[in-house]
């Protein structure tokens, strides 16, 4: 019951996006009709060519039927190319709806909504699961259709030629699905246990592979390959099981078409014969003909039945993403426009799963920041320092109490408005495959060049972009892989800079870049951009020392807020951390090859 | 992933998406070495199923002989007798029906042959590959993208699955079938074979004509379905930026663009492959009534005595041969592109495994009137066991960590060097420390004393041992490794530290997870100890699956470790508390360790400054303050930026 409205349910949202491929939709079973219909009256027109044509030496029959033959094959042709070409439109098409609907509501949700999806799991979604629908739904408009009407049509056929021979097909028919039945439900039981242990298998190579150098260190190959040999017999055998029930198919199938022709053939002779039932040879040979057909047909039926219900699970998946509702949208009658850089916290609580109550990964915040102050924020991992900015420029919503920026609620804000105002450069942060340039123009679409080399400038990356061969036109590669850590950090600085946002937050974005040239960026941050708010998460006590106030959180809590010299005095987290990194820099990160 | 060797990686070509035609170099080749394969151990098996076919094919024929003979010897001669004689016909239809039954045992016996010849060689590959995948040098893995290795396992075997259980069996068949439907063609009317075979030219070239069309725009397809693909990898994983940066509507419209290309093409290639079914039947079709009009006017004249039975059966065969004839390409192009996934299982199977000429082992031992003797216990202390190549004679060398680079030079390619004339020396429980910055080096060094990659001059010494000596499993074992980033599997918490000593007991577990401080949150998980790990350790922090490495390093008790930025995702409190547990398991042992963090380096007995490769500094920390030189520059950071 439940399974069922679901299935409904997820039909309706997939089906939804046909869209202007409603009519090919509609007319591809269309034409595969017509296909079978003229398909069908051919092997009637040879049965005719044999009992009233050559068998009673009618040259003249044979043409005249062997002309009207030639016109269905004709017509046959058309509607089947026709069936063709409107359903690979339908499938394909739809299929393009599909991936665009999801891409674009993807685009709209926010991240708690993008925490729920893997990243491998929105582009499994966008991309194979995408194709197996199309590849179903081609089959169900092609198919589906065609071949059902094709045995009923072919039923009706061997009906109007004989009944008494045609109610064999029908037991044959009853006989053969009742066994089809069996089988397929026995042997996706089977498959759908054995599919998944097989994907566990891969999975243990998959882990293999990416921790090679461990197994290498330990040298645990035996041990691995022993591990893999267990499992790999076990799937064989279940393969094998698995396989063995769905063996029996074809040679039923056989037999029971052999079975029939054998029937008819004993019965049809005596009808012939003994000129009883107005049975002729050429009738029995349209009948012999029907046979294959129909229970052609019937093993069709049962492919697709396999098929469509092994992409089920691919609709599913994509009607998910489809029926996913952003967790945050824009208020009616935002406000468009941000003051200052104030940032107000004012008891605010937070938790990333909203129905679980007591777990808080930030509990009684309470906090105020005037415009143009540069904020460290410092504490172990874990503590909820991400959590604290994300809110800022509402990447999440509040659980309780509420969040001020220039003096307004967050979330009277327009989306587009509050974050071009408030920068923020992810911890996890990505490049794009492009131009340098390019990436920057994300912060600004209309940056000058002038802008973007300034932008540089202050984030400290210009020296190294200059030393490219193409400077500025260098071009990315996906997720920024031809730059060292500390160059994409810097670029992601500047990018974020272009934006010339009143709220600047860097959660822990100059980690990879050397002391020196951290404090280089703070030191332009200060100089060229002082009426912005600055928001600074470190780990290293010397990115936040020369902050105008520092805040110490401890398990979502703030713990202590002051300047340097304050929090040494009264506040023992911050005293630990600064003595675990006594002696100036204290770190020896990497130089990112700067000069 | 270990900083220096991001370089190396490089796709090659990244061929994840393949269109339908495939031209596979050395077809023929790759073929009998799939056959060979498969015949070592499934030889008769293949065999039967080959006759099997052909008794099935058989069979079928002399069913549509049987259309023939029962209108023209059983049915005819009867028509009109008052007392009509069935009993030839009963044993005509007993005959047949003992064809037919040879021919569905027959049908069974290729079934079910087939599920232990195709699951059997499957599960052979496999575990070849995987075997022979262990054996591989790391060097393989860094020029290999991952993906690609994963894809032979999974695309490339279940093509081959296809391949040897249907496509060949279907081949076969289909050859068969077309031979014998022609022989007997032949057989009943020469005339009429030829009036088939001009019908059957005319269709084929059609449906090719079709086809290629279809080809050209599958090509394109894939590639446009790669474009896609791509940019949808790229867009999800940056989805988070594209919301920082209000960059939604842009996506989208990039995206629109990708997507209807792909359509376009999708659209073009799915056409006429609908089409190429439709032509072939159609003219199948037209075929038969050519057949039928000029058959009939054979028959009625009576030219090469051409009975009107024959000519049922004739057309009987004139519509069965349309269906193997049109289904030959197609399954000569999915074995062509199973072809291709064999190719690169072979090549995998064909790479050089990592090799071992090493002949001094590690060996137990304990001391006897003062010299080493060779034991079967665990005594706890180890021996190299070198027996010389010259006189056979045997020495002992007590295991003590003693480790000696004189002057290395090392390149992870023949024309990049990355290491040049390092000299370095560790004395027994001494820490070392390499500080440098991004591919100075410090990694790879650390790479060489394991022989994850072998050095091109210079030597490496272990407790005066040329490593290239020593057995590189014994090598290994006694060298502990804690690496950059942290790989866990598929178990429980125990069975991970269990890792670096299968038959360790629980109590040896618990005490280590203990001395690398990970008992407490091991503890405070769901099922303690037992709670089982997926996803490389995806329900633990970083910090968390670092302290598991440290504790797996732990229990191996091995005298060297190598530590490799083993604590750099744990922040400085946490760090504070690994650091116990970390000098508790440092102690006594010969360490090496890279570290950005002061904490770590400082109180080491050596400090080694690497620059692009080469050792610019060494000493302990103060000696190197006051050099003033590279070392105090990134230690106060005054680093010239």
């Amino acid at each position: 019951m439940e399974f069922e409205r679901e299935k409904h349910s997820m039909l309706r949202t997939l089906g939804k996006h046909l869209k202007e491929f409603k009519k090919a939709t509609i007319l591809t079973p269309i034409f595969m009709i017509l296909e079978v219909i003229f398909d069908m009256i051919i092997p009637l027109l040879m049965g005719k060519i044999v009992s009233n044509g050559i068998e009673k030496g009618d040259m003249d029959y044979i043409v005249k039927t062997g002309i009207v033959m030639v016109v269905l094959a004709l017509l046959g042709l058309l509607s089947g190319i026709l069936g063709g070409v409107f359903g690979a439109k339908a499938s394909t098409g739809f299929a393009r709806n599909l991936r665009e609907a999801m891409f674009n509501n993807i685009q709209t949700f926010a991240f708690s909504n993008i925490d729920k999806y893997s990243t491998s799991g929105l582009v499994t979604r966008l991309t194979t699961d995408v194709t197996n629908v199309q590849n179903a739904f081609q089959m169900i408009i092609r198919m589906c259709v065609r071949a059902p009407f094709s045995m009923i049509i072919a039923m009706i056929m061997a009906f109007m030629i004989n009944a008494r021979i045609a109610s064999i097909y029908l037991v044959a028919v009853i006989f053969l699905s009742l066994f089809l039945v069996f089988v397929m439900s026995r042997a996706m039981k089977y498959f759908s246990q054995v599919f998944k242990k097989y994907d566990d298998l891969n999975e243990s190579v998959q882990e293999n592979v990416s921790a090679i150098r461990v197994v290498k260190a330990y040298v645990r190959e035996e041990y691995e390959n022993e591990k893999f040999k267990k499992a790999n017999n076990n799937i064989y055998k279940m393969f094998i099981k698995a396989e063995k029930v769905m063996a029996f198919t074809t040679p039923t199938m056989i037999a029971t078409v052999n079975v029939t022709i054998l029937l008819i053939s004993w019965v049809g002779a005596h009808m012939i014969i003994s000129g009883t039932g107005g049975l002729n040879t050429g009738d029995l040979v349209s009948l012999l003909a029907y046979c294959m057909n129909i229970l052609m047909s019937l093993m069709m039926v049962a492919m697709i039945f396999v098929m469509v219900s092994m992409s089920m699970s691919s609709g599913k998946r994509i009607a998910e993403v489809l029926n996913e509702a952003p967790d945050i949208v824009n208020p009616d009658n935002p406000v468009m426009e941000v003051k200052n850089g104030d940032i107000d916290f004012e008891g605010v609580k937070f938790a990333y799963n909203k129905g679980e109550s007591g777990g808080y990964v930030l509990d009684d915040i309470n906090l105020h920041i005037k415009s143009g102050e540069t904020i460290g924020i410092i504490g172990g991992t874990g503590s909820s320092k991400s959590s604290l900015v994300n809110l800022i420029s509402r990447l999440y919503d509040v659980s309780d109490g509420s969040l001020l920026v220039g003096g307004i609620d967050v979330r009277k804000y327009d989306l587009e408005v509050l974050r071009n105002e408030v920068s923020v450069v992810l911890q996890k942060n990505v490049l794009f495959s492009g131009s340098i340039y390019d990436n920057l123009r994300w912060g600004d679409k209309d940056a000058t060049d002038e802008e973007c080399r300034k932008a540089c400038q202050m984030a400290c990356a210009d020296e190294f972009i200059e030393a490219l061969p193409d400077g500025y036109n260098t071009h990315i590669e996906q997720g920024g892989t031809n730059v060292s850590g500390g160059q994409r950090q810097r670029l992601c600085i500047a990018r974020a800079l272009l934006k010339k946002p009143k709220i600047l937050i860097l959660d822990d974005s100059t980690s990879a870049v050397d002391t020196a040239t951290d404090a280089k960026i703070r030191k332009a941050f200060k100089e060229v951009i002082p009426g912005t708010t600055k928001l600074i998460i470190a780990q290293r006590i010397n990115s936040v020392q020369e902050a105008d106030r520092i805040i110490v959180m401890d398990e979502g809590r703030i713990n202590g807020i002051g300047t340097h010299d304050e929090l040494l005095k009264s506040n023992e987290i911050y005293k630990e951390v600064y003595e675990s990194q006594t002696g100036g820099g204290g770190d020896f990160d990497e130089q990112g090859g700067a000069h | 992933m270990a900083e220096e060797n991001v370089k190396v990686i490089k796709a090659p070509g990244g061929g994840r998406y393949r269109g339908p035609k495939v031209k596979v170099e050395n077809a023929g080749q790759i073929f009998k070495r799939l056959m060979v394969y498969v015949g070592k151990k499934y030889k008769f098996q293949y065999a039967l199923v080959i006759v099997c076919i052909i008794v099935n094919v058989l069979s079928n024929i002399q069913g549509t002989l049987f259309t023939k003979t029962l209108i023209d010897d059983y049915i005819m001669p009867l028509m009109g007798s008052e007392n009509p004689d069935y009993s030839n016909l009963l044993h005509a239809i007993i005959r047949v029906a003992g064809f037919y039954l040879c021919g569905i045992i027959a049908s069974l016996v290729q079934q079910l042959t087939m599920i232990y010849i195709s699951q059997g060689t499957l599960r052979d590959l496999r575990q070849d590959l995987f075997t022979h995948m262990e054996s591989l040098p790391i060097s393989y893995f860094d020029k290999n993208i991952h993906g690609d290795i994963m894809s032979v396992y999974t695309n490339d075997i279940d093509t081959l699955r296809q391949m040897i259980s249907q496509s060949i069996p279907q081949f076969v068949s289909s050859v068969i079938t077309i031979v014998s439907v022609f022989a007997s063609m032949i057989f009943l009317s020469i005339p009429l074979t030829l009036v088939t075979v001009v019908m059957l030219a005319i269709m084929l070239k059609a449906s090719t004509k079709v086809a290629s069309q279809s080809g050209k725009y599958f090509v394109k397809q894939q590639a446009k379905l790669g474009e896609v693909n791509g940019y949808i990898e790229e867009m999800m994983s940056g989805q988070k930026v594209i919301k920082v940066f209000n960059h939604e509507k842009e996506s989208m419209t990039d995206f629109k663009r990708l997507n209807d290309e792909l359509y376009e093409n999708a659209y073009s290639a799915n056409k006429f492959v609908n089409v190429i079914g439709p032509v072939n039947a159609q003219l199948g079709n037209l075929g038969y009534v050519v057949c039928a009009i000029v058959g009939g006017a054979f028959a009625l004249k009576g030219f090469w005595g051409l009975t009107t039975g024959a000519l049922i059966s004739f057309l009987t065969f004139n519509r069965q041969i349309n269906m193997p004839i049109s289904q030959v390409s197609q399954q000569m192009n999915s074995v062509v592109m199973a072809l291709a996934g064999a190719d690169r299982i072979f090549k995998i199977l064909d790479e050089k495994p990592e090799t071992d000429e090493g002949y001094v082992t590690l060996v137990n031992a304990k001391e006897e009137n003062g010299e080493l003797v060779e034991t079967t216990e665990r005594t706890g202390l180890w021996a190299w066991k070198h027996t010389h190549q010259a006189d056979k004679s045997v020495t002992y060398v007590k295991l003590t960590g003693d480790v000696v680079f004189d002057d290395v030079d090392f390149g992870y390619t023949e024309d990049k060097q990355v290491l040049f004339n390092v000299d370095l020396f560790a004395t027994p429980g001494q820490k070392i420390a390499f500080v440098g910055s991004t591919g100075a080096g410090k990694t790879t060094i650390t790479n060489l004393i394991n022989r994850f990659y072998d050095i091109q001059d210079g030597k490496i010494r272990y407790d005066g041992i040329n490593i290239n000596k020593i057995k590189k499993a014994d090598l290994r074992h006694s060298l502990g490794m804690v690496l950059q980033d942290t790989h866990l599997f598929t178990a429980s918490v125990m069975d991970n530290i269990r890792y670096g000593k299968l038959d360790a007991t629980d109590e040896e577990v618990y005490a280590a997870a203990r001395l690398a401080n990970a008992d407490g949150f091991i503890k405070r998980l769901p099922d303690g100890y037992n709670t089982v790990l997926t996803g490389d350790g995806a329900n633990l922090s970083q910090g968390q699956r670092q302290l598991l490495a440290i504790a797996r390093a732990a229990i191996a008790n091995p005298p060297v470790l190598i530590l490799d930025e083993a604590t750099s995702s744990i922040d400085t409190r946490t760090e504070k508390i690994v650091q116990a547990g970390m000098d508790g398991l440092m102690k006594g042992r010969t360490t090496f360790v890279i570290a950005h963090r002061l904490s770590t380096v400082r109180n080491s007995d050596c400090i080694i400054v690497l620059e692009h490769g080469r050792v610019i500094e060494r000493g302990p920390h103060d000696e190197l303050i006051e050099k003033k030189g590279k070392y105090y520059q990134l230690y106060t950071g005054n680093a010239v930026g």
